[in-house]
Order: C-alpha cells, then sequence, then structure tokens
C-alpha cells in the first residue's frame, strides 16, 4: 500500500478510536456547541502559532485547552446562559483567528486545509502527536469513567457522594480539548464535532450500557474513516467530508435497528 | 442526649441582594424525622443544599457530627434518553456492589426493575429508585428532597411508611421537603415551617395549632394567610400596613 493512505488510515483509526468514547459524553451532556466553540478557537491557534513560529500543533492544543479553562471559569460566574457564551467566544475566536492569518501576508496558510481536514498529508511526526494525544485521553477517560458517568447522571447527587465535581467536569473539557486538537487535522475545524457525536448517535441504537455505547461508537467512528479514505481513494473526494459522509450513512442504517434499553 | 448529626446556627444566605434564608436554627437527631415544610420560594431546597454541603450560607455555623455520611435523594433526575443505564447501574454510580442494589431495589418494593433502563420508569418508580440509592451509602442522615413528587395518593402514603421504616431500620436521621403536612403527618416527629426564615417548629400537632402554620397552610386550604404577620410576595414579613413586623411565631430579629 503507499504510504500516505497508511498513514492517513492510522490517523484516523487512532482519533476514531477516542471519538468514540468522547463523542459518547459530548453527546449525553449535551456539549455539542462546546465542540465546536473549542474547533473554531483552533484557527486562532493555528494563526498564532505562525505568528509567533511555533509548532502549530501545540499552539492549537494550547489554545483549545486555554479556550476550555475560560469557558469552565465564565461557566461558574453564571452571568450568561451558557449558549450565550459559547457563540461569543466561538465566533469571536474564529474571527480573531480570519484576521490574524489575513495579517500574515507573507505566509500562506491553506484554509481549505484548515477547515475540512488534510488527512492526505500526515506525516510521521503528525502519528506520533496524535497517537500520544490520543493514548493520553483514552487513559484519562478510562480513569475517570465512573466518575464521569456520576456527574452526568447526576451532579448534585455525585457531589454529595464525595465526588470533586468540578475538577472531574474541568478534566473532562480538557480532555475534549486535547481531541479537538489533534483531531483537526483529520476532519478539519468544521466537521470535527460531527467525527464526536454522529458516531456516538449511532452507536446509541443498540447500546443498553454506557460502556457498550462507548465502544460500538469506536468502531462505528473506525467504520467511517475506512470507508471513508477508501470513497477518496477511488471516487477522488475529499477525504474529511467523505469520513463524515460515511458516518452519516451508518448512522441512517442504524435508525432501522430497534431502539435498546 | 447523643451530640445532633447536624446543627445548624443562625444560617443565612442571599442571593443577588434577595434573602432566601435568614437566621436559620435547627438540629438534626439520629432517629427523627424533621420535616421542612413551606411555600414555593420559601428556601427549602436552598436549605436543604446547605445541610448537604453543596452550597456554603453567607453567614452562620454549621456543626457536623464526625461520623455522618449523608444519603441524597434528589427531587428528580434529569438522565439523557441518549444515555443508556439501567436501574441496578444507576444505583451502582453510589460505589456498591450488584447484591446490594438488589437489596436495596427489594427493600423499596421494585426488585422487578432492576434491568429497566432508568429514564423508563414511571414517576413512583423513579421515586423508588432514588431513595434506594439514597441508603446504599448507609447512611446516618438521609436527606429527602420532596420524596413523594409526582407520586399518587396511595403510593404517597406507602412510600411515607417506607421512610418511617427506614429511620428504624437505618437508625438515621432524616430531613425531609414536603408540600403538604397533612400527609407527613404521622411519619414526622418534628415540623420545621419555613418562609426564608422559620415562622413556627415543632411537633406535627403543635406547628398546626400555631398560627404562623395556620396563616401560610390555612386549616384545610393552602396559602389561606390570617396570622399574626403577613408575608409580601417576596416572602418578607409585613405587618397589616405592609411594614416589618414581629411576632410570636416569628423567630428572627
Amino acid at each position: 500500500m503507499i504510504d500516505f493512505l497508511l498513514y492517513a488510515l492510522l490517523a484516523g483509526l487512532g482519533v476514531a478510536a477516542v471519538a468514540g468514547p468522547l463523542g459518547c459524553f459530548v453527546v449525553w451532556r449535551r456539549m455539542a456547541y462546546f465542540g465546536d466553540t473549542l474547533a473554531h478557537s483552533a484557527l486562532l491557534g493555528v494563526a498564532l502559532g505562525v505568528l509567533l513560529n511555533i509548532d502549530l500543533g501545540i499552539a492549537v492544543t494550547a489554545v483549545c485547552l486555554l479556550m476550555a479553562l475560560g469557558l469552565v471559569a465564565l461557566e461558574q460566574q453564571g452571568v450568561l446562559a451558557l449558549d450565550t457564551l459559547l457563540g461569543i467566544l466561538s465566533h469571536s475566536a474564529l474571527a480573531a483567528g480570519l484576521v490574524v492569518i489575513s495579517l500574515l501576508s507573507d505566509i500562506r496558510v491553506d484554509l481549505m486545509s484548515l477547515l475540512f481536514g488534510d488527512l492526505l498529508s500526515v506525516t510521521t511526526a503528525d502519528l506520533w502527536v496524535i497517537y500520544t494525544g490520543a493514548g493520553v485521553a483514552i487513559v484519562l477517560l478510562a480513569t475517570l469513567w465512573k466518575s464521569l458517568i456520576s456527574i452526568t447522571v447526576e451532579p448534585e447527587l455525585a457531589e454529595v457522594e464525595g465526588i470533586n465535581v468540578a475538577r472531574v467536569r474541568t478534566a473532562l473539557m480538557l480532555i475534549t480539548a486535547l481531541v479537538i486538537a489533534i483531531a483537526m487535522k483529520i476532519v478539519g475545524v468544521l466537521l470535527i464535532t460531527a467525527l464526536l457525536i454522529i458516531p456516538a448517535a449511532t452507536a446509541r441504537r443498540i447500546s443498553a450500557t454506557p460502556e457498550s455505547m462507548a465502544v460500538i461508537a469506536s468502531l462505528t467512528a473506525m467504520v467511517s474513516v475506512i470507508s471513508g479514505l477508501a470513497a477518496s481513494w477511488y471516487i477522488d473526494t475529499p477525504a474529511g467530508p467523505s469520513i463524515v459522509i460515511s458516518a452519516t450513512l451508518l448512522f441512517c442504517l442504524s435508525l432501522s435497528f430497534k431502539q435498546n434499553g | 442526649m447523643n451530640k445532633p448529626l447536624i446543627r445548624l446556627q443562625s444560617v443565612s444566605k442571599t442571593y443577588s441582594d434577595k434573602p432566601i434564608l435568614q437566621n436559620i436554627s435547627m438540629e438534626i437527631n439520629k432517629g427523627e424525622i424533621t420535616t421542612i415544610i413551606g411555600p414555593n420560594g420559601a428556601g427549602k431546597s436552598s436549605l436543604i443544599r446547605i445541610i448537604l454541603g453543596l452550597i456554603t450560607p453567607d453567614q452562620g455555623t454549621i456543626e457536623k457530627s464526625a461520623n455522618l455520611t449523608v444519603g441524597y435523594m434528589p427531587q428528580k433526575v434529569n438522565i439523557d434518553p441518549t444515555l443508556p443505564i439501567s436501574t441496578c447501574r444507576f444505583l451502582q454510580l453510589a460505589n456498591t456492589s450488584h447484591q446490594e442494589c438488589h437489596k436495596a431495589l427489594d427493600l423499596v418494593g421494585i426488585p422487578e426493575v432492576k434491568d429497566t433502563p432508568f429514564h423508563k420508569l414511571s414517576g413512583g418508580e423513579m421515586q423508588r429508585a432514588l431513595l434506594a440509592r439514597s441508603i446504599l451509602r448507609k447512611p446516618n442522615l438521609l436527606v429527602l428532597d420532596e420524596p413523594v413528587q409526582g407520586v399518587d395518593f396511595s403510593g404517597q402514603n406507602e412510600l411515607y411508611g417506607l421512610i418511617g421504616e427506614l429511620r428504624s431500620s437505618l437508625n438515621c436521621g432524616i430531613v425531609m421537603v414536603s408540600h403538604d403536612l397533612h400527609l407527613v403527618m404521622s411519619a414526622t416527629d418534628h415540623v420545621i415551617c419555613l418562609n426564608h426564615h422559620i415562622c413556627c417548629q415543632g411537633k406535627p400537632e403543635q406547628v398546626t395549632q400555631d398560627p404562623a402554620y395556620l396563616d401560610i397552610f390555612g386549616e384545610t386550604a393552602l396559602y389561606n394567610h390570617q396570622h399574626n404577620h403577613q408575608h409580601s410576595l417576596q416572602g418578607k414579613v409585613l405587618d397589616a400596613d405592609g411594614n416589618h413586623q414581629h411576632g410570636e411565631g416569628c423567630q428572627h430579629d
């Protein structure tokens, strides 16, 4: 097989593996818009990375993590509704990113690959970053799994039973930020949330426990990556959007199953 | 007399300049059922949250006994239907084994729902399942926020009977919130009538004779005001001219 296709496949599968369980929390906790906000701020990360001449991956991850922490702090103030806050942050970060990029006149930034992903140009270094990031995220999710489920079901009950809800929630936000930063390479800023929520929604139809839903979501995301890449290879469609379309088709297929539980 | 499980002294809480709780002093003892009653917006939930340690009061002190383990039954749990979780699994979130969950479900009378998805439970089953979870950690203090909400009349009686049994089998103190004293009467030892401040408190039969209680709840109809002070819409204590006045049943200063 050709190297770049193998790299693309490995990168996609790595991200898909962690997108499954994380996507479940995004669906259960209705955080889809939160994912969008972080994804939009990734563009600002790219712009700042170019401006300050630091590694783009590090710049994007740093901006996403800072954005997540900022949101946690703002949410606790409780001045505005969360969706309003997210809207403000999301669009100002996107606008700021676009403005800064336009100011960097001497450097061309490939906007298309930022917005829609550039899976076919994955390098060995990218693979390392993706697998390290995905590995850290999966280990953290597994370690915190029970607390995460508990605060998702009923935060006050969890708090009374001795879980530090604020800390666990912050951890989840940071994990989300980390995964979004590494997933950007795969499907791009605009489609990241789709990769998180569509496989999880697909898995819901055929899952009776939180764990089976997480695993099935991972597998669904992996199948989407493989079929999306295949479509990209054989009929020459853009890889990122093809992956999302595959995920959507799988979701449509899942509708024919009777809801489990 | 043993030390109380928890003692609140002159506790006050204000939300954005609006006093929700004023000068609340109360204690909960082992083996005793305390019922907090009061109209909507009287601060019942805030008081419960202070007892649970979920919010901290602006003023006043809270003393807890050293070995305090709290079981909490929230008013309602809204699980997103996208989260597939069986009732048994929901109970296990309290860090207990499978067998203990089954035992708890047996105890509250719904052993048949252990594999039912939690979000598909009926109102009565949901309340029982929440009660089952609250007792799993062998608490010596049970905090129940409107435990019979959404349950039909005969179910309410059964639930109160069950709560009374739990008091003796767990030998715990119980504090619960209720709208309606008539139903709770037989199942409670101590009543606190709350409307931002403690209007009156005592044994249920005393409280039902108290002018402050009658003022808020009336003898038959709820909210039939006729007592020594009136409440403004915000719950402030007013006299006939609409000014603040203190009466016998009024314990704040």
